[in-house]
């Protein structure tokens, strides 16, 4: 495939033809986006299109009007920088995929989300957990990617932590809300970050692609956002009186596609629209 | 509504919302929402009225605090008002000099 330091797509269109003609170009239209940056831009917006499908499964169903508006207005900024992120993964790839199609013509294998953003809402509780450590890790990553050296990036990045920052703090609000607040809502919270608190090891995984673009500075070493990320969380869960969690281990594998079977129904759900009636609109 | 009654219910409080729509305006009244406390009140203030541009600044206040007018008193504090024209300033001569006026 291409070599990486040209990331533009008639680069990478280019390359493709070149290997056309020379009769090994045998990916198959509907797999993965090869390309290293391609490949970092369909994690960035998995991540963000699943978290919000997930988010608007409470619409109608908050413990509040409100919240459920607060909850719906999240989803709706998560959605908005996916699509953003899967444009742009389209068009590096070239093949002609907006974000659309990566969205609702990709089976379960090919996305690149981590599993903490895949996993069911549960209650209030848990979802505001999961919430809060993903939106506190988002943070401190769009802050890195503000200042990628790809400007197209560092633009989709500057713009989404603006948002991003709002929900971690509307989420750490909750999260001290319940942790100091009943005996229910104490229990809830703690088995809420208990559930989700495996997935977090997995938001700091860096491999061979990730590392090659750190190097050239268009993407973030997700590593060195690791204290950061453990400070914030230990303040908010101290002013919520909560013990920090602890896991043994913790689990990995989204970035490969090995997903749980949660995000097979999720999809499920989201896909079944466009797949039944390729060309409906509103 | 008598705003310091006791309720039963478990209900989250009253909070009522004002937005400054851009800077030099005054705040204005635009509605109401329930919160547990006043910064959660401000954050659904921020969720529920403010989605699509409409303030650069909230206020929330407490329902419970705002002290109202009673409406069985509507006759003697606002009536008395109607038979006082000469207290609206139209019957000055301005001199066309005078501008924004």
């Amino acid at each position: 495939m291409p070599s990486l330091p040209t990331i533009q797509p008639e680069d990478v269109a280019a390359a493709e033809h070149a290997a056309h003609d020379e009769g090994h170009f045998d990916a198959p239209a509907e797999t993965q986006i090869d390309d290293a940056l391609g490949e970092y831009l369909l994690r960035l917006g998995d991540d963000n299109l699943i978290l919000g499908q997930r988010l608007t499964e409470w619409c109608g169903h908050a413990p509040a009007l409100e919240v459920d508006l607060s909850l719906a207005n999240m989803a709706l900024d998560l959605i908005g920088q996916a699509t953003l992120l899967l444009d742009l993964a389209g068009e590096v790839e070239g093949r002609g995929r907006d974000a659309d199609a990566l969205a609702f013509h990709r089976d379960v294998l090919a996305f690149r989300n981590c599993l903490m953003v895949e996993q069911p809402n549960g209650d209030f509780a848990q979802t505001m957990a999961r919430h809060f450590l993903f939106a506190t890790f988002q943070v401190a990553l769009l802050e890195g990617l503000a200042a990628s050296t790809n400007p197209r990036l560092a633009e989709i990045a500057a713009k989404g932590v603006k948002e991003i920052r709002y929900h971690a703090e509307l989420s750490a609000d909750w999260i001290v809300r319940l942790g100091d607040g009943t005996v229910e809502s104490r229990e809830r919270m703690i088995e809420g970050l208990d559930w989700h608190w495996r997935f977090v090891d997995e938001l700091f995984q860096m491999d061979a692609v990730e590392q090659d673009l750190a190097a050239r500075g268009v993407a973030v070493d997700r590593a060195a956002l690791r204290a950061r990320f453990d400070a914030a969380v230990a303040a908010t869960l101290m002013e919520a009186t909560l013990p920090a969690p602890t896991y043994p281990r913790g689990v990995l594998g989204g970035r490969k596609g090995h997903h749980s079977e949660h995000l097979g129904h999720l999809l499920a759900i989201m896909q079944y629209l466009p797949r039944s009636y390729p060309d409906a609109r509103w | 509504m008598s705003g310091d009654a006791p309720r039963a219910s478990r209900d989250w409080p009253l909070w009522e919302v004002f937005v400054r729509a851009r800077g030099g305006l005054s705040h204005k009244h635009v509605g109401s929402v329930h919160a547990p406390d006043g910064e959660l009140a401000m954050r659904h203030a921020r969720d529920t009225y403010t989605r699509r541009m409409e303030g650069v600044s909230l206020w929330v206040v407490r329902s419970a605090d705002i002290v109202a007018s009673d409406p069985a008193q509507a006759g003697e504090l606002f009536e008395p008002a109607a038979s006082k024209v000469y207290r609206h300033p139209t019957f000055y001569d301005i001199p066309d000099v005078v501008k924004h006026i």
